[in-house]
């Protein structure tokens, strides 16, 4: 029997080995060596992450809490390399793993003739590695290193197509909305590590109630408590790498990347490292209730306005990339209601549909040449059977059809926000259930304009579709499975039962999931529930609204959207975010760059005082030149006067 | 078997005995002369070795001791020691050195043996500037080491090098006679040019205050501070690479040692009465710096900047203590802070130097630094633009390369002492990220710019080979800085106690 230590430590190391054989032998290996050898080292943490998750939650398995190597001591404070296994732990892990290793298949398809195809590999292998640091860390620091690894390999593959000038302006964005959540997530650490004396998770969380009487003036005269003021430090972390408003403007660029890697880091796993850091947080955002408002309302405002967006694009993966702020968003909301393990559930079935819709769009894209226009697709159906019926999964998943993945985990949200009593809690619910309706809207108008209608493409392209090859399909059904059937099949276990028992805590006064589980009956009836008016009947009418609209009476959305044309425009320009930063923060750090460099440096420093002391140097030589007279007597002249001049200083002082 | 060897003595004079041989070797055989010098150097290098093996983690006093009488009218001592804070300056002084001979290889063709004797000499007077106990030691090696770099810069460096050697030597010029004056008064006081002696002299907070700021201008100089950094750039600009390596790598860093050996320690009431002074100089230089650095049109001086920048967070790190000890929240934090700057010190010479070499190695090529010159430089030279953007990332701080540990014990100490402090330090993650990669993008990144870019050739063997060496060292320091961080800590905790003990 292998120690349990030497599994944990070989499942990340697993996918490094992959990473590093493909990144620095690719050209030795070649294609298939490299598909080879990361496949298998994610293959390995896949089944090495579900034996894992099987001991935590079918076998009792103690939390293991232990440290790998010491990375460093000073001050008396351990900075600690170390793991955390407990439920929430095993089942990202399992999350993490399963999703990789179905892109990492995908990728041979997708990827077949990129001549970067070595790399590519190398590169989701590494992600795959850095994001189980994250997940299974046990302390701030290794988290930390985790949530910047991740945004360098998500840089890296944004950017991976670097001859695009779009790709390389989006993976240089990204990178910096990302620092901006990272400077807040540091300083937030910082807080801790001053209040606590440690970075160790299970060490924080003991001392955190130092923090709760605790207050600190940030600015004169108002006193903050510092609980609050950690945990809004730290969700501003969350909300760079999870896309919150107003730092989610990172994440449609990101689509700028190839499609699997959207499918895996921007959709999947990546982008849900900030929902995940949040719940395991829970011991300390339990402990400020404003904190859990900043939380809900922000995720509110991203569920709802974020999926308003998502009507008006026509790039098939912009389309999914605003369902997923929309998502995220959710998976927020249910944060803020306390609701972490509602969060958590969203999280994974969200990765598996989300995933799915994901390659699914990079199916037709193969199929379409590389088209992402919707306007240009249509009628898809009959070319693309299997893509066409994993994509009515995953999008039925998506809108919380009764029965699917997504049903069991949004309404355990929706049950949750209703129920919750944070401040903005009220907003929150009517943003979510609103949201319901505009999540099915977009996602069947997408649904409809890609797969069935009028076939818009050219006569070129229309000659050469067919169903994509089985690299591509069976991840795609293999992801089809789990978007059907694992709501009903882990509801209980992973939000009813003692799965997530000191992982993740709720205070008694926070009675949102208490609400949930006494609506909670069983799957079965959670189901017919869904049947009665409510959120169901909502995302009815919302693909309903697509139907009617898109197919049935095509001209209806230009008429519409000519009559409210500045909600048109509003949206088609996201709120002018974009906007907004390229001419007030990026145009003025340059501004400001410039002004110091040419006034402060060039003109201040070096024009007035260097220089001008040189140019004074030069005055006051051409001064001294004349005492230099080159008689004996002036000079003798000069030192007795200093002489006497010393003497008296020195008798008189 | 060490114990009695004179290792210091050896490593100082190796370098410059073997300097004066290269010399002797002449132009007219460069290929002997690179042979000699790498051999001393790395030789240097080996012997520098013992200094950390042997090294007693144990204690801070000072190990690996000569002491003679040398000029006895005025009690001028042959006197060297090492503690945790200058030995880690010496093995990074070895091991750059080792690096740029490499880096000079083929490159520069005129008066070769004479380049490279100046750099090896130039190793030899660094050396000794971290160990001499002796104040004049000190102040010779520190102003001789000034001759090498000027020559270096003068006789090897670019169009407008006049201008810059002057304005170099001026600047350092100035401040060092300062801190001579500084010197030689506390000779008058404590009748010894030992710093130990200083280190123990009553002074006044009146004598304090002059003293400090006399050797704050020497020390602030040389980091360089803001505003006194203006010598930097155009000196970056104008050096060949393998001075800016130096320059950049070692030079800067005697700046900060000289606060810990000097300023921490002598005026330690003038140092807390004028923190507020250094904090403010050291946020300016993250914070001002990194805008300026952001508008730079040619890499050498983004470098530059960017360096000033990054020594920002030592001299942060070195004056923060006060506060720290002052918040009433316990002392915890000071220790981490002034390792954190001693880390930042190791590490930036590492990153710095590797982003000078990266320029150095596109400029052998293209002979320009603008980066609009520049545009898809991966397409031509991926083995390059690999390790350009892993030091991209290192210099903005990622975690798992040495860029990150300085900075984020600096920035984690400083939040005891002031919120905003730590607030202004941070923004180096987003400015640090935004003049970096923005740099990478024009010039790594996107398709092929123009015919030049076309015809670059990857890096060769040698190429390869020093960039490896400064890779490994920012990976190894970022994934385990305790074996750089350990042998400080009884330096750093006495330095601590001695500066908690007013002189007043």
């Amino acid at each position: 029997m292998v120690s349990m230590e030497f599994v944990y430590l070989a499942i990340p190391l697993a996918s490094l080995a992959g990473a590093l054989i493909a990144g620095f032998f690719g050209k030795q290996i070649g294609r298939s060596g490299a598909h080879f050898v990361t496949i298998s080292g994610v293959a390995v943490s896949f089944i090495l992450s579900l034996l894992v998750l099987h001991d935590v939650a079918f076998e009792g398995a103690p939390i293991y809490n232990q440290s790998v190597y010491t990375w460093m001591i000073s001050d008396g404070i351990r900075f600690e390399v170390g793991f955390l296994i407990d439920g929430l732990t095993a089942l990202m892990m399992a999350v993490v793993t399963g999703v990789s290793l179905m892109v990492h298949i995908y990728t041979i398809g997708y990827m077949r003739d990129d001549d970067g195809y070595q790399r590519f590999f190398s590169y989701i292998s590494l992600f795959t590695f850095s994001m189980l640091m994250l997940v299974m860390s046990n302390n701030f620091l290794q988290l930390f290193f985790g949530w910047e690894a991740v945004g360098l390999v998500s840089y890296l593959l944004i950017g991976f197509w670097f001859k695009r000038e779009t790709a390389i302006y989006a993976n240089l964005k990204a990178f910096l909305v990302n620092r901006v959540g990272d400077f807040g997530f540091l300083l937030g650490i910082a807080v801790l590590l001053m209040f606590t004396g440690s970075l160790d998770y299970y060490e924080v969380f003991a001392r955190a109630d130092t923090m709760v009487a605790a207050t600190m003036q940030v600015i004169p005269g108002l006193d903050w408590s510092v609980i609050t003021l950690a945990c809004i430090l730290l969700f501003i972390g969350a909300m760079g790498k999870s896309a919150q408003v107003p730092l989610h403007v990172w994440l449609p660029d990101s689509m700028e990347g190839p499609t699997p890697i959207s499918a895996l880091i921007h959709a999947a796993t990546m982008v849900t490292a900030g929902i995940f850091m949040v719940a395991r947080m829970s011991p300390l955002f339990e402990l400020s209730t404003t904190a859990l408002s900043v939380v809900i309302v922000i995720g509110a405002t991203t569920a709802f306005f974020m999926g308003l967006v998502g009507i008006v694009q026509n790039d098939i993966k912009r389309v999914v990339a605003y369902s997923t702020l929309s998502q995220l968003g959710y998976m927020t909301v249910a944060l803020g209601a306390s609701a972490y393990s509602a969060a958590i559930f969203h999280l994974m079935t969200h990765a598996f549909f989300k995933a799915l819709l994901f390659l699914a769009a990079g199916s037709v894209i193969i199929a379409m040449h590389h088209e992402q226009d919707i306007r240009k697709m249509g009628g898809l159906k009959k070319y693309m059977p299997i893509t066409y019926w994993v994509s009515l999964i995953g999008s039925l998943a998506l809108i919380g059809f009764p029965g699917s993945a997504g049903y069991f985990s949004k309404d355990a949200i929706l049950i949750a926000t209703k129920n919750a009593d944070v401040w903005g809690a009220g907003y929150a619910y009517m943003a979510v259930l609103l949201g319901v309706f505009v999540t099915a809207f977009y996602s069947f108008r997408m649904f409809f304009l890609v797969f069935h209608g009028e076939e818009r493409m050219d006569e070129h392209t229309r000659a050469h579709l067919h169903e994509t090859p089985a690299v591509v399909t069976v991840p795609l059904i293999l992801l089809a499975i789990p978007s059907a059937i694992i709501g009903w099949l882990t509801i209980e276990t992973v939000l009813f039962s003692d799965f997530f028992d000191r992982a993740i805590i709720v205070f008694e006064e926070h009675g949102a999931m208490a609400a949930v589980a006494e609506a909670f009956q069983g799957p079965a009836n959670f189901v017919l529930h869904g049947l009665a008016p409510g959120p169901t009947w909502l995302a009815a009418l919302g693909v309903i609204g697509a139907w009617y609209i898109y197919l049935k009476n095509p001209q209806l959305s230009n008429r519409i959207k000519s009559k409210v044309e500045w909600l048109y425009r509003l949206l088609d320009n996201k709120y002018y975010f974009d906007r907004f930063n390229e001419t007030v923060f990026a145009a003025t750090a340059r501004g400001v760059g410039q002004v110091l460099w040419r006034l402060g440096d060039a003109l201040m420093i070096d024009g007035l005082i260097v220089n001008g002391s040189a140019r004074l140097v030069g005055w006051f030589s051409g001064v001294v030149r004349h005492v230099q007279t080159g008689y004996l007597n002036h000079y003798a002249f000069a030192m007795i006067s200093g002489l006497i001049l010393l003497l008296g200083w020195v008798v008189l002082g | 078997m060490y114990a009695d060897w004179p290792l210091l003595s050896l490593v100082i004079w190796t370098p410059i005995l073997g300097g004066i041989l290269v010399l002797f070797a002449g132009d007219k055989e460069p290929a002997g002369a690179r042979k000699i010098a790498l051999v001393v150097s790395i030789v240097t290098f080996l012997l520098t070795l013992p200094l950390y093996t042997q090294f007693n983690t144990e204690t801070h006093l000072m190990q690996f001791v000569e002491r003679q009488p040398w000029i006895d009218a005025f009690d001028i001592e042959y006197y060297l020691g090492i503690d945790g804070i200058s030995m880690p300056l010496i093995l990074l002084t070895s091991f750059t050195t080792v690096v740029v001979i490499i880096s000079a290889w083929e490159v520069i063709q005129y008066r070769a043996s004479q380049y490279l004797a100046a750099f090896l000499i130039m190793e030899g007077f660094m050396i000794g500037t971290f160990s001499a106990l002796d104040s004049i030691l000190f102040y010779i090696f520190f102003e001789a080491m000034l001759i090498p770099m000027f020559l270096i810069i003068g006789v090897w460096g670019g169009a407008n090098r006049i201008y810059a050697t002057l304005k170099f030597f001026l600047y350092t010029f100035i401040g060092s006679v300062l801190m001579l004056v500084a010197l030689i008064y506390m000779y008058t006081q404590a009748n010894s040019f030992a710093i130990f002696d200083f280190h123990h002299l009553k002074l006044s907070l009146n004598e304090q205050m002059l003293i400090f700021l006399a050797m704050l201008v020497a020390f602030a100089v040389k980091v360089p501070m803001w505003p006194v950094h203006t010598w930097l750039p155009d000196a970056h600009v104008e050096a060949p690479t393998g001075g800016s390596v130096i320059l950049a790598a070692i030079m800067l860093k005697i700046g900060g040692y000289g606060f810990l050996r000097f300023s921490l320690p002598i005026t330690p009431d003038a140092s807390a009465e004028l923190d507020w002074l250094i904090i403010t100089m050291s946020l300016t230089a993250v914070v001002y710096i990194g805008f300026v650095a952001l508008v730079q049109r040619d890499m050498k001086k983004l470098i530059a900047y960017s360096s000033i920048a990054h020594m920002g967070f030592v001299t942060l790190g070195f004056f923060i203590v006060f506060r720290i000890v002052n918040s009433g929240l316990g002392d915890q934090g000071a220790a981490l802070a002034l390792e954190g700057g001693m880390v930042q010190m190791v590490s930036h010479g590492f990153i710095s130097g590797a982003l000078f070499l990266c320029v150095g190695v596109m400029y052998d090529r293209m002979h320009s630094r603008q980066i609009a010159d520049y545009g898809g430089v991966v397409n031509t030279m991926p083995v390059f633009a690999a390790f350009m953007v892993f030091f991209a990332m290192a210099n903005a701080g990622l975690p798992g390369t040495s860029g990150f540990v300085g900075e984020f014990m600096v920035i984690l100490a400083s939040f005891k002492a002031s919120f905003w402090i730590a607030f202004l330090a941070a923004l180096t993650l987003i400015l640090g990220a935004a003049y970096t990669l923005w740099m990478v993008k024009r010039v790594v990144f996107g398709d092929i710019a123009n015919d030049n870019v076309a015809a670059l050739k990857d890096i060769n063997k040698r190429e390869f080979l020093f960039l490896a060496m400064l890779a490994l060292a920012v990976l190894a320091l970022g994934l385990w800085p305790d074996p750089l961080v350990e042998v400080m800590h009884p330096t750093i905790e006495n330095l601590l106690n001695h500066i908690a003990n007013s002189k007043l």
